[in-house]
């Protein structure tokens, strides 16, 4: 299993390599001269030429990319000109509010989702399979920024059992009971989707599984249908559910930046928003990248995941 | 094309999406004819009038501008965006996957890799990078939503591509001498094009509500122009004291998103095959039962007792009479066999016993099933589950199916026991080892932490055999379980089963198609065709003197015992189908001592002794085989 881990982790590499050049070329795309355009308002002569010499701005595009890679294997991403603070400092604050807003999310469609799309198909064209898959398209189509509007006007302005917006009260203790107050609404709102995608998906996936033999091999012995659906058929079908999940965990993450603006959570999707409006080229940057590097790692989780499921699976 | 226009028009859910979509295009397209308020005239004296007010139907917003109006303005601009997005997208990833697909080798390598890291991202990261690039702004948001679906196309494509680059219309073009830009244009194109196009239906969806995503940040129209996503930003500020403002351009994006999806949904079901004939379905916990008939009477004749079964498959409106009255029995300690080419019922007829045919399709129509004299068809599920490996147990065909792939073989073992009587977990462990030592699994203690791809065949048979065994029942039917299995293993088993029927007094039904294994274990034998008994007797005498041609032809085909696999199809002509049985005999297709009267009428299965045949012109008289 260690080496296994290890040999996706080295596989890792070249596609965290191939995220950068994509990053360095998208931000190569700016018009007009860089230096200028990464300071904006903040571009006095004194911090056009810091940012030339440390960046290598004047050097060929292959080099540029080298200091820069350079520089963030070290740690440095840059400094934020808006906000005047190391770039790696801010995305690192900013995504832990992510990580806790996606995170929760996460869970919440996973086990939504999968228990739906296991009852869906458990009880295939009766009522509960067609009440399933109407919330199902309903929650697909509806867009989650919507949602998350409907959702403060009913839950926080009309019933007012939750607050409108934010990570933490304005005046009060921060402990983890606050935290989950503000976070019920927003990790809804956020998790609606992929709840919905991963329903779908799981319920085809059973599908395809309760045809298979072993499944009559289940019933044959006297296994409980209960076990049939929740332990034979679930498992196996996990197999190609795993998958999903990984994809739907880069939805989550990154219809995070909508859920945080209407919430007003301070994640980095929000911060994103905020530096491509004030044009905080290096922030952009770095965020992208940081985001993007954990999906990555993220989804080596995932496949770990899997061969532990999957013994077939050569580890 | 006109079935697919049909089939999709049978799909009530899309149809009405398709109805909705196609009106609200309509609206969108006739916007500038219709005698709508200027959208972006500003009206501060009458800002946030309710909906139904006065002059405007849904109210206006901050700036006092007619909602109405900037709702259709809005919804024409987010479609044509979506719609634009889609079509660039379509166009630059089709480009892309066709160039990979056609030229595969190097170009395909690298072209794929660099797809493969654009899909590394979450997605609206990418799109994020990119209008902070060029900027916000309608136009950059639409490159953004374009260039991040690129590689969801590329990649559809290029698969296309490569199945279609080979084949012979493609090489013969190539030896024809024509240019690669010509054969991608004339050959490869139109047959990726509907692809593309289903493609494109079923993400035109997503690239609507990701541009008005962006909009709705900010990042995508600019004021005052507004499609419905920045229409929703702007009004978000708004929300708690005005939230009409908001919910007119909410409801509007959820009804073409909504509406899309159920067209793209009848689309999709429409063109999968597998719909159509019903094959997804989901086989329920036990097989339906729908009796008309009376139940026949019990007749104490064995342990087990089928009754004039009659299971069907209702595919559609066809019925299929796989088993047409078929009656059987076994005492214990007896092996009866059952055997028959394959589509002759005999297996349907095995599985309907514990009511595990798959249903849908499967209906048992007819007859009974008597355990120790009491009817199974009739019972209740929870009846059934209590006698499934308990009472009666199966050996199926093809352990690696058959077998759960990702439980280790104890487990499975232990949770045949444990689905009838509670046990603890270390005497669930000692008893799977126990039934792998019964079954002569050699080092039973390490095997049961293996895996079923972990062992061989033989192996795998025997755990079949073992967890068949994990109840003491007094019945196995055995499907078929030697047939996927090698000359010398399969002998193994076929001992491995006898010793065990001989020390344990277990009845076996042992379904096959094959006069060899029947002649080394069964001491009565059944043979099936087309549905129905044509001709049993004890092993010894029907191997003698086969009555039934059938019977004689069959056996004509087995070279020698235990010797490979015998070829049934060496008899010229199929079986007939199931759904589309002749009058008369069955078999009368292919025998060579048909004659008239027998495509008459229904021939009886008529009895002498032990012996019994459903045939007027018996190879030999009943009478004489039977002595
Ligand atoms: S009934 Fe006639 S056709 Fe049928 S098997 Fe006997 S001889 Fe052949």
């Amino acid at each position: 299993m260690g080496r296994y881990i290890l040999g996706r982790l080295i596989s890792a590499i070249p596609v965290l390599l191939g995220i950068t050049v994509i990053v360095f070329l998208i931000m190569a795309l700016i018009p007009g001269d860089p230096a200028t355009a990464i300071l904006g308002s903040y571009a006095t002569p004194e911090n056009v030429e810091k940012l030339n010499r440390d960046l290598g701005l004047d050097k060929p595009l292959v080099s540029q990319y080298f200091i820069w890679l350079g520089n963030m294997l070290q740690g440095d991403f840059g400094t934020s000109f808006s906000l005047n603070r190391p770039v790696i400092d801010e995305v690192l604050e900013r995504f832990n509010a992510t990580l806790i807003l996606a995170g929760t999310s996460f869970v919440i469609c996973s086990v939504l989702g999968i228990m739906a799309g296991v009852i869906s198909a458990a009880n295939q064209y009766g009522w509960a399979d067609k009440g399933i898959t109407f919330v199902v398209l309903l929650g697909i189509s509806i867009p989650s920024f919507f949602l998350g509007m409907m959702m403060i006007l009913f839950f926080s302005v009309n019933l007012r059992v939750f607050p409108v917006s934010g990570m933490w009260p304005i005046y009060g203790t921060r402990d983890i009971w606050a935290l989950l107050n503000h976070l019920v609404l927003p990790a809804t709102a956020l998790a609606v989707v992929a709840t919905g995608v991963i329903a779908r998906l799981s319920r085809s996936a059973m599908l395809e599984v309760l045809r298979q033999d072993f499944i009559r091999t289940a019933r044959a012995k006297g296994v409980h249908e209960r076990g049939v659906i929740w332990r034979h058929a679930l498992k196996a079908a996990m197999v190609s559910i795993i998958p999903v999940l990984g994809i739907q965990a880069g939805f989550v993450l990154s219809g995070a930046v909508y859920i945080e603006i209407v919430f007003q959570w301070p994640g980095v999707g929000r911060m994103l928003v905020d530096a491509i409006l004030t044009r905080d080229i290096l922030l952009v940057q770095g965020g992208v990248v940081f985001v993007a590097a954990c999906y990555v790692l993220f989804n080596i989780v995932v496949d770990v995941a899997q061969s532990l499921l999957d013994p077939r699976i050569k580890t | 094309m006109m079935g697919f226009l049909k089939l999709l028009a049978r799909n009530r859910l899309a149809l009405a999406g398709g109805i909705v979509l196609s009106f609200v295009v309509l609206l969108a397209l006739i916007t500038p004819l219709l005698p709508l308020a200027e959208p972006n005239v500003t009206n501060t004296a009458a800002r946030f009038q309710k909906p139904f007010s006065e002059g405007a139907l849904l109210g206006t917003d901050h700036l006092g501008r007619d909602l109405l109006s900037r709702l259709m303005w809005g919804t024409r601009l987010s479609l044509a965006v979506g719609f634009a997005a889609a079509v660039v997208a379509a166009t630059l990833g089709a480009a892309i996957g066709i160039v990979a697909g056609f030229y595969g080798g190097r170009t395909d390598n690298l072209i794929m890799r660099g797809v493969d890291m654009l899909m590394a991202f979450p997605y609206i990261l990418l799109a994020l990078a990119i209008v902070a690039a060029l900027g916000p702004g309608l136009f950059n948001a639409l490159i953004a939503v374009a260039a991040v679906n690129v590689p969801f196309f590329a990649r559809n494509i290029r698969g296309i591509t490569v199945g279609i680059a080979h084949k012979e219309f493609v090489d013969a073009a190539r030896l024809a001498g024509l240019s690669n830009t010509r054969i991608i244009l004339t050959e490869i194109l139109p047959n990726v094009i509907p692809v593309i196009v289903i493609a494109m239906s079923t993400t035109i969806g997503w690239m609507i509500l990701e541009t008005a995503g962006l909009s709705f940040l900010g990042l995508g129209s600019q004021p005052p122009q507004a499609d419905l996503g920045s229409m929703l930003g702007e009004a978000r500020s708004a929300l708690i004291t005005n939230p009409h403002t908001s919910v007119v351009p909410g409801i509007m994006i959820l009804i073409i998103v909504m509406s899309i999806n159920l067209l793209g949904d009848g689309v999709r079901d429409a063109l999968d095959p597998r719909l159509k004939s019903g094959a997804l379905s989901r086989p329920m916990a036990a097989t339906l039962v729908s009796r008309k008939d009376p139940v026949p009477p019990a007749e104490g004749k064995g342990l087990l007792e089928v009754q004039e079964l009659q299971t069907q498959f209702h595919v559609k409106d066809r019925v299929y009479r796989a088993v047409g009255g078929v009656s059987l029995h076994v005492k214990p300690g007896e092996c009866l066999g059952v055997i028959g080419e394959s589509g002759s019922g005999k297996s349907v007829t095995a599985l309907s016993v514990m009511g595990l045919v798959a249903s849908p399709p499967g209906v048992i129509t007819g007859g009974a099933v008597r355990y120790d004299g009491e009817d199974l068809i009739g019972a209740p599920y929870r009846k059934l589950r209590e006698m499934r490996g308990r009472n009666v147990a199966y050996i199926f065909q093809d352990p690696l199916a058959t077998l759960h792939p990702l439980y280790k073989v104890g487990d499975q073992l232990i949770e045949a026991i444990r689905s009838h009587r509670p046990i603890s977990k270390s005497e669930g462990q000692a008893k799977a080892i126990d039934l792998l030592k019964a079954v002569r699994i050699p080092n039973a203690e390490k095997r049961i932490s293996d895996h079923p791809h972990e062992m061989s065949g033989g192996m795998r048979q025997r755990v079949g055999i073992a967890m068949a065994l994990a109840n003491d029942p007094d019945i196995i039917i055995a499907d078929e379980p030697t047939t996927a299995l090698d000359v010398t293993v399969q002998a193994q088993i076929l001992s491995l089963l006898d010793d065990l029927r001989r020390s344990r007094g277990l009845a076996i039904v042992f379904i096959t198609h094959d006069f060899g294994v029947v002649g080394q274990l069964c001491d009565r034998v059944a043979v099936m065709y087309a549905g129905r008994i044509v001709e049993e007797g004890p092993t010894q005498s029907v191997l003698e003197t086969p009555t039934h041609p059938y019977t004689a032809r069959l056996m004509a085909c087995v070279p020698e015992l235990g010797a490979g696999k015998r070829r049934l199809e060496a008899i010229p002509g199929l079986p007939p189908v199931v759904d589309k049985l002749p009058k008369g005999c069955a078999f009368a297709d292919r025998c060579d001592r048909v004659q008239a009267d027998c495509r008459q009428g229904e021939i009886d299965l008529e009895r002498e002794g032990t012996r019994a045949v459903r045939c007027i012109h018996p190879v030999i008289p009943l009478k004489e085989a039977a002595e």
